[in-house]
């Protein structure tokens, strides 16, 4: 390394700062950078570290320059050099000084993730954005507060590179500045990763293969081969960065990643699939032993060797696992652990483990070959145990011990196997002791109250600014309408006696009738002179002739399955201009006839009611289900229903679509009886409600549900054909809704 | 008169024994007692009919059933030709007279109201009317009448009527067991045994996956196609996709758990 003091001497005049302490490292970063660099980059590097250091915020900014920017710009080319130090310098004009060394301490992750210097430009034309989004002003006074969330996001920078790609990581955050852009606290939240919503978006934009998208392959895996039925659970690997979550099962369940990236040459969902061989190879060749008995060095021994052991049993079915087990193994790399100064005995056991599974694997310790040779003896026999494995391991424990393998440094380097579980299931303790966890044994349901209806159910909701889905963003709760005084219903229907009568000689033009044309029958009720001419003439040119010349008829019947969706919010308790029943009331008698009339046609018949108190608790309320009958059960919980709260609309459709997907009619229609747009309270963009609810439309569209309201409120034009299109009827005249809706019914499925 | 000959099977059809169903069917056939062959495609219901009539040495006149088939596609009919008309035979009245094993192929792919003119000639009476010519034909002595019915389809529809079943001694096949399904692929195709093992090890994975989403697993005749395109130099990983998945399945996750199954099984 020879550069001459003068040459330094130059350098340093070069540099326009004076911060003491940068006299300590300036030799060395001088030498780094006249190894990586060409002399215009080292000119750059010296200019843009002037740059960093004029902008007065002390020397640290300046060191994270120098120390970092040589390698970046060796990797990513030396224009970096310079835009990096310019934007630390646009960063320094605006009123986020704070933020300038967090970003700088970014850069060198940021270069090593994003691998080229178009990326990174791109990285950081995002984060200025970022800033100049964020910075707010108060009363005309440009830019003078700075930005909450942009040193928060900095900080959390490496973790969401190391999840997210760019285009997540915008996504993410286009997300929380859009809702937390005017709530600093809201915002400091989101992008420090502590609000539910940030974990819930991160975890959609993460890259690799996600656990919820394939989580029916999975277990297809396990039941092909494996013959075996497992609950999984996924834990979040994003989040915990210190205490690495390992896979485990227990009685509960089998706990896999939520997402795995591809890792050397093997994709994610065969990480999958190599984890759970592992672990459905343990359930069936494993017998647990009694932990008691041995000393957690042994234990751990144990450990290898029966993950190794069971690996080889699951390796004789199915071959092909050794290739993916081979690529997620890792190699460690013998003599890297220092026995005298490290605990190495992860190491050692390691290298066995990859041993046993790779016979080329070069390892010259006479040891490790000796007991790799008498491990292949033992799994050579036709019956082998987890018993004999742990003599084995034990012995091989006692062989290789050393003074440093008690110490607290332990060598971790290539010796954690990433598809294996953490063994919890080979252990039975007799005696408590410290090393135990109760593993979620004592987990029960807090307490038993409020368990009436069913455990709540997430909707997403459309946010139409973003065009994109607030992912499990309303609960919907739904329960069984409480019950009334049926005879209410009956009194109801006797008062529309004269309107019933009507109805029925409708109803009786409605029943089945259509004729359809059954064609191709050797015995019908009339010649198909079609094929009778065919026919004739196959015979006439000699081959055998069609005889079913007959056609027949026979009437078609109806197939459709009605869910009629009833708006409970309080507006329907008024009492509309020119009326003396609420529209309440009127429901009722519209709902109770149109009842009676399904019900005398047969078709499927559901009614429901919904309402809302914020998006926290939506209430679906039960009223008749498709295979209950037209009865006073149902009567009385439509003569009990009451009126309360706000309309949100879209869950209460996703709902009532959910369930009528599962009918097998033909036809299935969503009628929605309501009275004012859809809106709540915690929702102050009115838009944003209808939107949704015209979102959920387009959805049950496409699942072969036809959508139609019946509105009661007289400026429904305003809003009523943006969610519905011209599936609606605004019926003006309240009262006359009793009559209205059979006859928009009949009319609807004629 | 029917050329008997034609209906007769000179070779003997390959056909590996699983239990004692051959001395059972000889049983049923020397007391002429009508059989029904249950099980899921392709585990060999046809090939062990055909391998008994050959060892009876008697005429088997199969018929494919299908939906569009009407009672006078199995008894006979009237056809016109010049001098008037004229009764042709079906099969079933073809084998009634000739004496023949009468096979009905998928006997449920049948309208119900179609079976039913099997009846007559599958209880004491061993006779077939036929009505529209007037006359009742006697079942020859060694006349047989046997069906095959595949009962996993999960279908209200294709069941047999109660009447029906009720006069059928019955037979039930399943896929053969692991070493005797490997004799099989090697007999049938010369295949190395080793590699039969591994078809039958990824028509087992699949059987597994029996309602789940497959109706079926991979049948005894797939392995044996998969293993004549190995025979003819095609490489095994190709050959049981062409073979083994995608004749059975268009689900993408139930093709990529069985490409995976291959992959595994043939490393």
């Amino acid at each position: 390394m020879g550069m001459s003091d003068d040459q330094l001497e130059q350098y340093r005049g070069q540099l326009t700062c004076n911060f003491e302490q940068l006299d300590h490292v300036f030799a060395d970063c001088m030498t780094e950078a006249e190894a990586l660099l060409t002399p215009q980059g080292i000119k750059a590097y010296l200019e843009g570290a002037s740059l960093v250091c004029m902008i007065g915020r002390g020397f640290e900014p300046v060191l994270v320059y120098l120390e970092e920017m040589p390698e970046v710009a060796d990797m990513l080319g030396e224009e970096t050099l310079e835009l990096i130090s310019q934007t630390v310098w646009k960063i320094s004009r605006s009123p986020n000084g704070k933020a300038i060394l967090p970003f700088l301490q970014t850069v060198a992750e940021a270069a090593r993730r994003l691998g080229s210097a178009e990326l990174l430009e791109h990285y950081v034309e995002f984060v200025l954005d970022f800033m100049e989004r964020t910075t707010g002003s108060i009363h005309g006074f440009h830019t003078t507060i700075p930005s909450p969330g942009l040193p928060e996001l900095l900080e959390r920078m490496p973790q969401l590179l190391n999840t997210l790609s760019l285009q997540g990581i915008r996504n993410w955050t286009a997300y929380g500045l859009r809702h937390y852009s005017d709530h600093p606290e809201r915002q400091r939240d989101y992008f420090s990763l502590q609000s539910a919503d940030s974990r819930a978006i991160l975890q959609r934009e993460r890259h690799g293969t996600l656990f919820v998208d394939h989580e029916r392959q999975l277990d297809l895996y396990m039941q092909a081969l494996w013959q075996d039925k497992e609950h999984f659970v996924p834990y979040s690997s994003a989040f915990d960065e210190l205490r690495k979550p390992m896979p485990y099962y227990d009685a509960l369940g089998i706990r896999v990643p939520d997402v795995y990236d591809d890792r050397n040459g093997i994709s994610g969902i065969n990480r999958y699939r190599a984890l759970l061989a592992h672990i459905a190879a343990h359930k069936r060749w494993t017998t647990p032993q009694i932990a008691d008995n041995y000393s957690p060095f042994q234990r751990i021994a144990i450990e290898f060797f029966e993950d190794s052991r069971v690996e080889h049993m699951a390796m004789q079915v199915y071959p092909g696992l050794r290739e993916i087990f081979m690529a997620l193994h890792p190699v460690p790399e013998e003599g890297a652990c220092q026995p005298e100064k490290e605990s190495c005995i992860r190491h050692r056991l390691a290298m066995f483990s990859r041993a046993v599974l790779d016979p080329e694997h070069g390892y010259t310790n006479p040891d490790l070959l000796e007991f790799v040779d008498r491990f292949n003896e033992v799994i050579a026999q036709d019956e082998h145990s987890t018993k004999d494995v742990a003599a084995l391991a034990i012995s091989y424990i006692a062989r290789t011990r050393r003074q440093a393998d008690l110490a607290a440094n332990i060598y971790f380097t290539d010796t954690e196997v990433d598809y294996r579980d953490d063994n919890r299931h080979m252990w039975r303790f007799i005696e408590e002791g410290d090393e135990e966890e109760m593993f979620e044994e004592e987990r029960r349901p807090e307490s038993d109250e409020e368990i009436e209806g069913l455990p709540p159910r997430h909707y997403p909701e459309w946010d139409y600014k973003s065009k994109t889905f607030r992912p499990n963003w309303v609960s919907l709760y739904e329960s069984l309408h409480p019950a009334g005084d049926a005879a209410h219903i009956d009194e109801l229907l006797t008062r529309h006696s004269a309107l019933a009568k009507r109805l029925k000689q409708i109803m009786d033009l409605l029943k089945p009738q259509q004729y359809v044309r059954v064609r191709y029958q050797e015995e019908g009720s009339e010649l198909d002179l079609d094929v009778a001419i065919r026919s004739l003439i196959d015979f006439k040119a000699g081959s055998n002739p069609d005889p079913r010349i007959n056609m027949s008829h026979r009437t078609d019947g109806r197939d459709i399955a009605v869910t009629l969706l009833i708006d409970l919010s309080e507006s329907i308790n008024q009492v509309p201009e020119g009326c003396n029943q609420s529209i309440l009331e009127l429901s009722q008698e519209a709902v109770a006839l149109l009842g009676w009339a399904i019900e005398t046609l047969g078709d499927e018949f559901a009614i429901a009611g919904f309402s809302s108190n914020t998006r926290h608790e939506v209430r679906y309320q039960h009223i008749k289900g498709f295979s209950e009958h037209w009865d006073d059960e149902v009567k009385g919980r439509l003569a009990a229903i009451q009126a309360g709260y706000s309309t949100r609309m879209g869950a209460a459709l996703r709902h009532s679509g959910h369930y009528l997907a599962s009918r097998k009619a033909d036809k299935k229609l969503l009628l929605v009886l309501t009275d004012g747009e859809p809106s709540d309270i915690d929702e102050p963009d009115e838009k944003a409600l209808i939107h949704d609810a015209r979102k959920a439309v387009q959805e049950l569209d496409q699942d072969g549900i036809y959508t139609y309201c019946i509105n009661l409120d007289p400026h429904a034009d305003d809003y009523v054909a943006d969610i519905f299109g011209n599936q609606f009827t605004v019926i003006d005249r309240v009262e006359r809704l009793p009559e209205k809706l059979p006859q928009l019914f009949m009319s609807l499925t004629r | 008169m029917t050329d008997i000959d034609q209906y007769l099977i000179s070779e003997e059809p390959f056909y590996q024994e699983q239990g004692e169903e051959v001395a059972l069917y000889e049983a049923a056939y020397a007391e002429r007692l009508p059989v029904m062959l249950k099980g899921p495609t392709g585990c060999g219901k046809s090939r062990f009919v055909e391998h008994m009539a050959w060892k009876l040495k008697r005429p088997l006149i199969t018929v494919a059933c299908n939906e569009d088939m009407t009672a006078s596609d199995l008894v006979g009919r009237y056809l016109l030709d010049a001098d008037g008309t004229r009764w042709m035979d079906g099969p079933l009245t073809t084998a009634a007279r000739i004496g023949a094993i009468c096979y009905l192929d998928e006997i449920v792919e049948a309208r119900q109201d179609t079976t039913v003119v099997i009846h007559p000639l599958t209880d004491h009476r061993r006779q077939m009317p036929l009505d529209k010519k007037g006359e009742v034909v006697n079942a020859h002595p060694d006349f047989q009448l046997v069906i095959s019915y595949n009962p996993g389809y999960q279908s209200l529809m294709k069941d047999l009527k109660q009447s029906t079943k009720q006069r059928f001694s019955a037979m039930h096949f399943e896929y053969a067991p692991v070493d005797v399904e490997v004799k099989i692929i090697v007999k049938e195709t010369g295949i190395d045994a080793e590699t039969a093992a591994r078809l039958v090890q990824v028509g087992e994975t699949a059987r597994n996956l029996k309602g789940h989403g497959l109706d079926e697993g991979i049948s005894t005749r797939l392995l044996v196609y998969a293993a004549r395109l190995i025979n003819r130099g095609i490489a095994a990983r190709p050959a049981c996709r062409m073979a083994l998945v995608d004749p059975i399945t268009d689900d993408t996750d139930i093709r990529s758990t069985l490409h995976h199954a291959i992959d595994a099984v043939f490393a």
